[in-house]
């Protein structure tokens, strides 16, 4: 082997074990944005909040606390503003999630249907659900308002007095519902339509065959072969409704209801972190909510299992 | 009665009865109507110039013919048209409710102080102006936070898509330990609400010293571990062979990424990147949280202050909402398939 050919060697020997470092090295390299990014911004709030909300007296950016315990926990359970908020958040949902899941289930049927003008159908009833809430909540607020509102002139032709939607403490909730129900719609619509497209069509086809009305093949095929999707809808839907927060700002001004009776559970924790800086309570105000969906979530499953069999 | 006539019987009830119902429907809504929009302010109630009571009548009465006429004929081609017709009134009672607020919205923006305050409301402007766009603009500064929300919706498009391309590709296609397991753990914590991330988020923020800039209104939302997945579920259907032979011709993972896996995934990345847009248009809390001057306000943010501002002047506030919804209302008459599809998968988070 002569001097040149021992280089020639060595210099490939060095090429081929960075190719190997590199190889091995190469998804890290694909994954550092992501990675880097979700660890300061998703993983380490987790570890965090849950860490934050034993500290008490927590001080934002100085770190400090006066002690560790469950004082936040048991100042936020006996906050009568945080029972408020579960009162309201749990009466929103209850109107809203089944409702809104009803009449989503008549709709997708309707829209499954061979129609014409499907282009235009689609627009109008998916709209609201990539419009921003504050603007589309702006036009339900002067809709619902008392003296100049839509709402009650279309009341008044069937004889019923001027509601005062937004600013009655025994009305605003009933208001809150009623946009929550429109601008949830389009997403129950579109899982559902979806999950009426996944159904064979034999079944209908057999059933028909049979001699099958359209009454018993929708109570007796639809339902049943929709039943996980409307499991599906039913969670993702009591996740999201039991979040309500956004809505309060353009319909009462920033408030929670002009008379502040309508706390929900995410406006008591930004009040309570933003308003009035006490990070600590609202980090066990957050995770309350977060063991409260978690817990429904597991429910909900356990149920619609039992429920599919 | 022997059947034939029967179903004849059965066809001239439901064409009579639908007649009937239409104009006895019809008769009231339009007096209604007229009797509202001649009416007034200082009238106290509408005087129908019409008996009520008789075209209701005659309405109902319509009803009930139809109902007869479908028990006498009740043949599938007559039970096929009511059961059409009635799934497209259903369908179109809801999409008018639907779009309703919309319609209202478009519709106050050009009325003027007084038309928006007066009862009953009027439904239609009297004139066409865009005088009350113009207030808007030059009490709140629209414009630019027209300008901000576009800045933050490129960039947030942007580095998302990339960050999303990458990931999903060491994901489906690279090999190295613990991949499968990294990412169901990742997947797990798609369930974590941001409602809970954001007060160390907040703070992570503001050590940086970076409270009422816009890149913190981009920064944290940098990946997304849902729109990731679902471009992983799409690069693991494209077939192995297509890689090893464009690795056999040379092609480096860097070369076959964005010559050969972003072109064919092109469907499923402009649905992510179009349900990122929508999402980073609209979102409020954020920037509520983040943003201080009025420089950097975003259009929905900027609408929250002004109506906090304007107080109770419908007009200009409706004026502004056109502004913020119709960008984005565009973007989905043009992409509407794209965007039902990917909020179909379970997208669009509020």
């Amino acid at each position: 082997m002569t001097q040149n050919d021992r280089m020639q060697y060595r210099k490939q020997k060095r090429l081929q074990r960075s190719a190997a470092i590199w190889s091995a090295l190469e998804p890290f390299a694909y994954l550092l944005p992501f990675m880097v990014s979700i660890a300061i911004f998703t993983l380490y709030p987790v570890f965090n909040v849950v860490l934050m909300s034993f500290k008490e007296g927590f001080r934002m950016l100085t770190g400090q606390y006066t002690a560790i315990g469950l004082g936040n926990y048991t100042y936020v359970i006996n906050d009568k503003y945080f029972a408020n908020a579960l009162t309201n958040t749990a009466l929103y949902v209850a109107f809203v999630v089944p409702i809104s899941t009803v009449l989503a289930v008549v709709l997708a049927n309707l829209l499954n249907r061979k129609v014409r003008g499907m282009a235009l159908f689609q627009t109008a009833y998916f709209l609201p659900m990539v419009t921003s809430i504050t603007a589309s909540g702006l036009a339900w607020k002067f809709m619902f308002s008392r003296d100049f509102g839509v709402i009650n002139q279309v009341l008044s032709w069937f004889g019923v007095d001027k509601i005062n939607w937004l600013q009655a403490p025994s009305w605003n909730i009933y208001a809150l519902i009623i946009y929550g129900i429109w601008s949830i719609l389009p997403f129950t619509i579109i899982l559902l339509l979806s999950g009426l497209q996944n159904i064979d069509e034999t079944y209908y086809t057999a059933a028909r065959v049979d001699g099958a009305k359209s009454g018993r093949i929708f109570f007796r095929i639809t339902v049943p072969m929709l039943a996980p999707t409307i499991g599906l809808v039913l969670t993702i839907n009591t996740i999201s409704s039991s979040k309500v927060f956004n809505e309060l700002y353009p319909l009462f001004n920033g408030r929670p209801g002009h008379s502040y009776n309508l706390y929900t559970v995410v406006y008591y924790i930004f009040d309570q972190f933003y308003s009035k800086s006490k990070a600590g309570r609202a980090a066990a105000a957050a995770l309350i909510l977060f063991l409260i969906i978690f817990v429904i979530t597991m429910l909900q499953q356990l149920i619609q299992r039992k429920w599919t069999h | 009665m022997n059947a034939k006539t029967k179903a004849h019987v059965g066809t001239l009830l439901l064409a009579g009865g639908f007649l009937l119902f239409l104009y006895g429907a019809l008769t009231i809504i339009v007096d209604n109507a007229i009797a509202f929009s001649t009416r007034t302010a200082t009238a106290a109630t509408a005087e129908p110039r019409i008996n009520e009571s008789l075209f209701a009548g005659l309405t109902f009465a319509g009803i009930a013919l139809m109902a007869i006429g479908l028990y006498l004929n009740h043949s599938w081609q007559t039970r096929r048209v009511v059961g059409r017709s009635l799934t497209y009134f259903f369908l179109t009672l809801g999409a008018v409710l639907m779009i309703f607020p919309f319609f209202w919205m478009f519709s106050s923006a050009f009325k003027t102080a007084q038309e928006v305050a007066t009862f009953p409301p009027k439904w239609l402007p009297s004139r066409l102006s865009f005088d009350n766009f113009v207030i808007a603009f030059a009490k709140a500064d629209f414009a630019r936070y027209f300008l901000n929300s576009i800045i933050i919706t490129a960039s947030s498009v942007f580095f998302t898509g990339i960050t999303t391309i990458l990931a999903a590709f060491a994901f489906s296609r690279l090999k190295f330990p613990g991949r499968d397991l990294v990412f169901t753990l990742l997947l797990s914590m798609m369930m974590i609400p941001f409602e809970m991330l954001v007060i160390t988020n907040y703070e992570t923020i503001a050590l940086w010293r970076m409270i009422d800039t816009l890149p913190a209104l981009v920064i944290p939302f940098l990946s997304s571990i849902f729109y990731t997945y679902i471009l992983r579920n799409f690069f693991l259907s494209i077939p192995d062979s297509l890689y090893w032979s464009a690795r056999v011709d040379g092609a480096s993972n860097w070369r076959y990424l964005w010559k050969v896996m972003v072109p064919i995934a092109r469907p499923s990345l402009v649905t992510i990147l179009l349900l990122n847009a929508i999402s980073a248009w609209n979102s409020f809390m954020w920037p509520m949280l983040i943003i201080n001057s009025p420089g950097n306000r975003t259009l929905p943010l900027g609408l929250y202050v002004f109506m906090t501002d304007a107080g109770i002047n419908f007009e200009l506030l409706m004026a502004a909402s056109t502004v913020v919804v119709l960008p984005i209302i565009l973007l989905f008459l043009f992409a509407r398939k794209q965007i039902i599809n990917g909020v179909a998968r379970g997208g669009l988070k509020g």
